[in-house]
């Protein structure tokens, strides 16, 4: 989203993207999920009701991009219900989804209720490998759901998360994105938040992995011109500078979790120190704009070296407060990906593991209910 | 790649787009998978009058009579053709 920076001490803007996770029940098992590695302990789903409230109440600030997403969002059976409100009040709504769940009757449904756009995921181009890194026979589901997308005259958004199992298959990936007719097709590699923190050193591709691919995505572009727009998400450890993480916490982002829990991002809940406030407890107006989990990271005013007298603070806002976290167990500290960070180091080591091969025996641990219990534990 | 703008073109928004006023940011936004743009008020008044029926030379006179002010065509036909190099709009000739 084409945003701003605005001015160090200008007011706030609204949350102008609104992230639902409907529900954190999902059919697939994906060793990459972003989500949670504890969500066996979220509480209880909010209701249709509270989900239509805070529709209302985000769309009043000006929240206009609307995801709807999990775990996997077609579990919840009001789905349409939800859709339907969010079409009514303007939302551009987009439904990412595993496509499990998506036959005939309700994607017309869906329709009818005003769904702006749907994002399918694929794990692999393979049944053999879709499967495997899904713990699930989802493959020509997949398929037959890319079908009825099409049918439904709704654009074609193939989204495949990357990593050191299948990043190889790229070349196979975008010729079976262009037979099912894909407008766009995200290659988006693994960001290492939740179940893929976790299987950081299985997933981390190497170098040359990385090279390869980003060489075939260019032979692709260059083979069918305009016909279909090809995204190659970069995996940020492989860079010198950090990605401007949601353009800064409290700035245009907002999720809520299925149990109602605010985040300033999806994957924020593991950052300590932060009180995440409840939809259930607050108005949006007053999440957004007064309460602490919302209000810490706004802005600069929370940097340290060396990133508070950085010329490009502005730009990357310092990075993603998550992975700051996760490598270096301060959320205040430069992202690691920077190289003027002190910890960058720690980003290259992870990088030269995956380089001189990845601990092949380590277990990959599959995304599900009994797993995260244990890792809750 | 995309059709010249001529006085008698007729564009209209590509259905991958949906363009709306939005009043907390006070502008016309162009929405799309994942994403937004936010326009500026001239680019937000030329796209709105872009219905595919409108000529190119319609929509520049109605511009004209809403602002009173004259002379439009060229910056219009510009636009219209950046907006078409971008997709945003297809061009019946």
């Amino acid at each position: 989203m084409s945003t701003v920076p605005r001015a160090p001490g200008a007011p706030p803007g609204p949350p102008l993207w609104l992230l639902l996770e409907l529900t954190y029940r999902c059919p697939l098992h994906c060793v990459f999920c972003y989500n949670p590695v504890d969500f066996v302990r979220t509480g209880a789903e909010l209701d249709t009701q509270a989900w239509l409230r805070v529709l209302r109440e985000a769309r009043e600030l000006g929240a206009v991009q609307l995801g709807l997403s999990g775990g996997e969002p077609l579990s919840r059976p009001d789905l349409e219900v939800i859709v339907a409100e969010a079409h009514r009040l303007g939302f551009y709504t987009n439904l990412i989804t595993s496509g499990v769940g998506l036959d005939e009757p309700r994607i017309r449904a869906l329709k009818a209720a005003g769904l702006d756009h749907i994002q399918l995921s694929f794990q692999d181009s393979t049944r053999q490998m879709n499967d495997f890194l899904s713990s699930t026979r989802t493959f020509e589901l997949k398929a037959r759901v890319a079908a009825l997308i099409k049918q439904y005259d709704y654009p074609m958004v193939l989204n495949v998360v990357l990593h050191r199992l299948n990043i190889d298959h790229v070349e196979d990936i975008l010729a079976m994105a262009e037979r099912l007719g894909a407008e766009y097709v995200e290659l988006a590699n693994t960001q290492f938040y939740g179940w893929a923190w976790h299987n950081r050193e299985r997933l981390m591709p190497s170098r040359d992995q990385v090279a390869r691919a980003e060489a075939a995505t260019m032979r692709f572009r260059e083979r069918v011109g305009g016909a279909m727009r090809v995204f190659f998400v970069v995996p940020d450890y492989f860079e010198s500078r950090p990605k401007p993480c949601m353009n800064g916490l409290g700035s245009v982002f907002l999720t809520v979790t299925p149990d109602g829990t605010a985040l300033p991002c999806h994957a924020a809940r593991m950052l300590p120190g932060l009180e995440f406030p409840n939809v259930r407890a607050r108005t949006v107006r007053e999440i957004w704009y007064e309460s602490q989990a919302f209000t810490h990271f706004r802005g600069d005013g929370w940097m340290k070296e060396p990133c508070r007298t950085c010329p490009e603070r502005h730009q990357d806002f310092g990075g993603c407060r998550c992975q700051a976290y996760l490598l270096t167990g301060d959320a205040a500290n430069a992202d690691p990906v920077c190289d003027r960070s002190p910890h960058h180091h720690l980003v290259t080591a992870a990088v030269a593991r995956a380089d001189a091969g990845a601990e092949e025996e380590r277990p990959l641990v599959f995304r599900s209910p009994a797993n995260s219990a244990l890792l809750s534990s | 790649m995309s059709a010249p703008i001529r006085a008698e073109s007729r564009p209209a928004l590509d259905r991958r787009f949906r363009l709306q006023w939005e009043a907390a940011q006070s502008a016309h936004v162009l929405l799309y998978p994942e994403g937004m743009i936010k326009l500026n008020q001239s680019a937000g008044e030329i796209l709105k009058r872009c219905d595919g029926r409108a000529t190119v030379a319609e929509i520049t006179a109605d511009l004209e009579r809403a602002f009173g002010v004259t002379g439009l065509a060229a910056d219009v036909t510009a636009f219209l053709g950046m907006a078409a190099e971008k997709r945003w709009l297809t061009v019946v000739a």
